[in-house]
Parts: structure tokens; C-alpha cells; sequence
């Protein structure tokens, strides 16, 4: 009994630190210059789902595309309570707008056994919501978004109360589903020191080549290659293999992947200037403030 | 996906809710009957729900051309499926250039679903649409009269164009209040086009349990002064003067993010990038230092007055009046020169 879980999440650069610095001289946003982070409402996503595992039994697999580097984030979701994570990086999906990244997303979670799938609402890098709508068409599943809370979970359903914007609204859809949480879902839990010392060495197949290759800059290939699949397996038995998928692997369809595969192109990209066209300076004192009510008040804008 | 269809018509999804209408897809009809014209296209409302047919003269007052009306009971209660397919079908059928959904949270539900299903593309929370052209960065192709999806992105530092030259129809998702509402023309023609609707319980995903709607507290974006507190004004207890400040206004109350955050108001008084976009005749901000996910909801305001203490406080970028100094002092003041009509 149980109920599989998978969490789709994404690690994001931090938009809240955005400083001058961050900025290229062209105006766009130097991304590198961020710290990188686990999107916010996806941490209250793989926390309904623990919290499904822990009352209700079943498993928790976490699942993300990005750079070799989103291991971090795969490594934070087992501290804190996934038991299996599963790393989609492949050069050619670079360039993916939501269509094409919830392609890609689908097709690896098609290889995986689940009765729920759980999304946070948005990412804070572009704010869209689109991902997880766009996946449970793919997945042809149910959508309930800005889930809220839990009400009931069963074999056969599952029924949430979900934000409507002036309101509130309890959906139940058959399972599988797909959920889109909000950040008033939980309180995402911290990282147990337990889970953190088994999961501490958790790695991807590109980080265990990476760390080989410098320990042994002289190895051909093919002895590397040895290493590689002996350390992988040794992680593996000790359940601390994170998964990593490319393209191939999921068999997915070039066409609809990376650049081709998004119909959304950018057009152009700015900075945003914000100015007025002329500033008063207004003194704080009686008649600073008195000549500004007065002007108002004489044009009309105070009636 | 559809064709490239130069010929299509621009849509505005015509969101409503038990039988009446939102405001969204009526301020998106005066901003679709602009694209429209530049286009030399018709506008079209697309009108789903049970018992609806009557709101489509209102949609044809406020600028659509005709209303294409999907009626069915089992269409009574909005969801993403049922409501995703009647539009795929549509879509299909008529192949429309253009379509726009307000971004709500029923668009953001399902304009996502739709853009999937159709292979099409979809940007999310514009803030502005225009129509212009484009070039390939290689100089080789160059496409007429797209539709510019304007949005702020990464937190609200910058400002992307996006463009879909290809695979159509051009969809977009847009704020909430960022576009006036049209003046309704009160004698005006249109043709209604009623759709026949194929569904069973099978297309229905969603069971809906219970619903509970409440009024929100304030209408900001029908206020024409509006003044609003920041973190700075300190506690909640000190938040009245920001009540006293627009009551003697005759304006509404409204708050930054930050201060929503702290609990000095509620929620339903935020503006900004994730609260209420406004365009008043005054703005009046106090003790907010004017994040830019604030100033993406107010910087539309007519004029703009600003107390701080902090002189290099982001806020007075934008302001036309900047008062440097204690907010405790200036906006007592203030209260005082009004009542005098100084």
C-alpha cells in the first residue's frame, strides 16, 4: 500500500538577490551571477508529497532537467525526505520554453511508476504556472492547480482544496493527477542530519566522472570508463545513485525538444528603466507639504 | 498547431463565472479590438458556460465583432479539461490568429492545458501586446505582424518581447488590469454563433465539491486615489495612518507586498507584480521603498507622491513629488493641509 509520488522541480537563480552586478552590459541578466537555488513553492511541493509517505506510506521521487549542476537540488530533496532523484540533463535541451520542457519532463516521468504528480505553482525565474498544466495534458492526467491543502487521498482519488483567487474551491480528480501547490500549502521541513549523512555522497553519473577524471588526469578512456561504472554501481547499491537521463535514453523526439521544439522565441530584451519625467523635491515641513496639496488640489488630481 | 493563417481572426477568451462575466476579458477586448484593427482582423469573444448566451451582447458592446457561444450543462462550472477541449475544437475549426486570456487564476489554468494540446505557443502575464515585426538573429527571415507578447521576467528586472512566428495560433495569457476597460457602445451589432458541443461526463476531470467565494475588501483598481503603505510604516498599529491618509482622500488603503508580509493589512490590498495592477489619478506611497515587483503594479499612475526617509530609496525614480523625511511628521501634515483645502 502507498502511494508513489514524483516531484517535478527546478533549480533557479535567485531573482530576489538581483543586484547591479548581475547584469551583463547588454542589459540581460548574467544568471551565473546568482546563487542558485531550489525554486521556492517546489520545496512545498515535495513536502505534500513526504508528507503523503509519511502518513500514508509509499514513495518519493523527485525529477529534474537542467545543467549537470541541478544535482544539488536532487541531493537537497533526499535530505529532506526523496528516496530516489533522477537528473534529465542533455546539452540539446537547452533553449526549451515550457511546451518543450514539459515534453521532456513527460517523457521520463512515462518510465515512471506514479499515482501523483506533484508541481510547484511557478518557478521564480519566469513566473509563468505553465509547466504543470502543460505536463498533465501531456501525461493525460487530471490538472488540480493552487493547491492549497490535502483533504483526502484514497485508492482511487484524491481531493484538495485549491486557491480560486477570491476564494476557494474543493476539486477531486481520479488518480493519477497532477497538483500544482502554492507556498500556503506547508511549512517545507528542514533537512534531517540523518538523511543528510546518508545522502551526503549522493551523486550523478556526470559528477563521478568529473571528480575520476581529476583524480586520475592520466587514465585513457576506457580505464575511466571502468572507474566510472564501478563507483556508479557501488552508489547504487547503497541507494545513493541519483539517476541521470539524457535525450537518447528517453527516446524523446528531437523535434519537439530545445529550440525547435518551443514555439516561443524572444524578440527582444530590456532592462527595466523606470523614471519619471520630472521630480519635485518637496521639503517635509508645513509649507513644502501645504504648496503640494495646494497644486494637486488646483489640478484637479484631489478633488 | 495551426497554420500560419493571416486571415484569422484575433479571440479573447470570455471568462465568466456562474453567469457572469469578469472584468479581464472586457479590458482585453479594447486592447484585442486595437490589434485587431492594425491587422484589419475580426474580433471575436469565445463565450463557454451553461446559460450564457446572454452575456454575448455585452461582449459585442464592449468591441467584438461576433461571439462564439459553446452552451452545454455540463459546461456550467469552469475546468481545465472539458473547457481545454471545446477551444482545441474551435481553434481547429476557425483557426483564429490570435488568441488572449486574461491571467487569472482559471487562464493560468487553462490556457497552459490548450497551448499543450495544440502544439502552440504561450506567454505568460503580459503586460503589454502590440503588433510589429521581426527579424532572425541571421539576418534570413524576417516575419510581418506578429503579435509582441511583452512581459517582465526574472523577477520583474527586465522587460522580454517574445514572438511565435510559426506555430500558431499566438497566445498570451495577460495581467489583470493593465488594460483600461473599453467605453461599451450601447447600440452596437454583432453576430452571436452559437457552436455545437460534443461532451459527456467523461471529458469532466474534476468533481467539484464546494466552493466558497468571497467579496475582496477593496476594489483598488476602481479607486482614483489610492495611498499605500510600505514596511516602513512600521507596525500595524501605525498602518492608520495610512487609513486616515486616504479616508480624508476619499481613496483606498493598499500596501506593498513587504507589508502584507509583516500582517499590518490584508492581502486583498497588495499591489504589485503578485497583488492588484493599478493606474489611479494619485498614488500616494508611504514608507515603501518601490521594489520593482511593486512598481510593476503602480507605475502606471497618473501622478506619484512619495515619503521616505531614505533619499535614495528606489520609490522616488518614479515619483513626481519626493518628500525626504519622517513619514510620522509628513503624512500628519498632509491630513492637515487636506481638511484645510489649503
Amino acid at each position: 500500500m502507498g502511494y508513489n509520488c514524483l516531484v517535478a522541480i527546478k533549480q533557479v537563480p535567485d531573482t530576489t538577490k538581483i543586484t547591479g552586478e548581475a547584469m551583463n552590459d547588454d542589459g540581460t541578466v548574467n544568471r551565473s551571477a546568482l546563487p542558485a537555488i531550489f525554486n521556492p513553492e517546489d520545496l512545498n511541493a515535495l513536502e505534500l508529497a513526504v508528507d503523503i509517505k509519511d502518513r500514508l506510506g509509499g514513495k518519493v521521487t523527485v525529477v529534474t532537467m537542467g545543467l549537470p549542476a541541478a544535482a544539488d537540488i536532487l541531493r537537497e530533496a533526499l535530505y529532506r525526505g526523496a528516496d530516489e532523484a533522477v537528473l534529465i540533463t542533455d546539452i540539446r535541451c537547452a533553449a526549451s520554453d515550457t511546451l518543450a520542457t514539459s515534453y521532456i519532463l513527460s517523457c521520463a516521468i512515462k518510465k515512471l511508476e506514479y499515482d501523483i504528480v506533484i508541481c510547484g505553482r511557478q518557478a521564480i525565474d519566469g513566473d509563468t504556472a505553465q509547466v504543470g498544466p502543460q505536463l498533465a495534458e501531456k501525461l493525460g492526467v487530471p490538472q488540480i492547480t493552487y493547491v492549497e491543502k490535502l483533504k483526502e487521498l484514497n485508492e482511487t482519488s484524491i481531493t484538495t482544496q485549491r486557491n480560486i483567487g477570491n476564494g476557494w474551491q474543493v476539486a477531486r480528480a481520479k488518480l493519477p493527477a497532477l497538483l500544482t501547490v502554492t507556498s500556503d500549502a506547508n511549512e517545507p521541513r528542514v533537512a534531517a542530519a540523518k538523511r543528510m549523512m546518508k545522502y551526503k555522497n549522493a551523486k550523478a553519473p556526470s559528477e563521478i566522472a568529473e571528480s575520476l577524471k581529476k583524480q586520475n588526469p592520466n587514465a585513457d578512456e576506457e580505464s575511466l570508463n571502468v572507474l566510472i561504472k564501478e563507483k556508479c554501481e557501488a552508489l547504487s547499491a547503497k541507494g545513493g545513485l541519483i539517476k541521470q537521463w539524457d535525450l537518447d535514453f528517453l527516446k524523446a523526439d528531437l523535434k519537439w525538444c530545445g529550440r525547435s521544439g518551443s514555439p516561443t522565441k524572444v524578440h527582444r530584451i530590456q532592462n527595466v528603466v523606470l523614471r519619471s519625467k520630472g521630480t519635485k523635491e518637496v521639503k517635509p515641513d508645513e509649507k513644502g507639504i501645504n504648496d503640494m496639496i495646494h497644486e494637486l488640489i488646483e489640478e484637479k488630481t484631489i478633488a | 498547431m495551426i497554420n500560419v493563417n493571416r486571415q484569422g481572426e484575433v479571440w479573447v477568451f470570455a471568462e465568466q463565472h456562474n453567469g457572469k462575466l469578469e472584468d479581464t476579458p472586457l479590458e482585453l477586448l479594447g486592447k484585442a479590438r486595437q490589434l485587431a484593427d492594425e491587422l484589419n482582423a475580426k474580433l471575436a469573444a469565445v463565450l463557454l458556460g451553461s446559460a450564457i448566451s446572454k452575456l454575448a451582447d455585452k461582449l459585442i458592446r464592449y468591441g467584438a465583432e461576433e461571439v462564439y457561444v459553446a452552451e452545454h450543462n455540463l459546461l456550467e462550472h469552469y475546468q481545465a479539461t472539458s473547457y481545454a477541449k471545446i477551444i482545441c475544437d474551435l481553434i481547429h475549426k476557425h483557426e483564429p490568429q490570435i488568441v488572449l486570456y486574461g491571467a487569472t487564476i482559471t487562464g493560468r489554468d487553462l490556457a497552459p492545458r490548450i497551448a499543450s494540446a495544440m502544439k502552440a505557443g504561450l506567454t505568460a502575464d503580459c503586460t503589454d501586446l502590440q503588433i510589429g515585426d521581426h527579424t532572425t538573429a541571421n539576418g534570413k527571415e524576417s516575419y510581418k505582424n506578429l503579435m509582441f507578447q511583452i512581459r517582465p521576467a526574472f523577477g520583474g528586472n527586465i522587460i522580454a518581447t517574445i514572438i511565435n512566428y510559426d506555430r500558431w495560433p499566438q497566445m498570451a495569457t495577460v495581467r489583470e488590469g493593465v488594460f483600461p476597460l473599453p467605453e461599451p457602445a450601447p447600440n452596437k451589432k454583432g453576430d452571436v454563433i452559437i457552436e455545437e458541443v460534443h461532451l459527456s461526463k467523461d471529458n469532466l476531470a474534476l468533481e467539484i465539491l464546494d466552493e466558497h467565494k468571497r467579496v475582496k475588501k477593496v476594489d483598488l483598481k476602481s479607486s482614483r486615489i489610492i495611498v499605500a503603505g510600505g514596511a516602513g510604516v512600521g507596525s500595524k498599529k501605525n498602518f492608520k495612518l495610512i487609513w486616515d491618509l486616504a479616508n480624508c482622500l476619499g481613496g483606498a488603503p493598499a500596501a506593498s507586498r513587504a507589508a502584507v508580509d509583516l500582517g499590518f493589512i490584508d492581502s486583498d490590498y497588495q499591489i504589485g507584480q503578485t497583488g492588484t495592477t493599478v493606474r489611479p489619478s494619485l498614488y500616494i506611497a508611504v514608507g515603501l521603498s518601490g521594489a520593482i515587483q511593486h512598481k510593476a503594479g503602480m507605475t502606471e499612475s497618473q501622478k506619484i507622491v512619495a515619503i521616505n526617509n531614505d533619499p535614495e530609496a528606489p520609490i522616488f525614480d518614479i515619483a513626481h513629488y519626493k518628500i525626504t523625511g519622517d513619514l510620522n511628521e509628513v503624512v500628519p501634515r498632509m491630513i492637515t493641509a487636506i481638511k484645510k483645502k489649503v
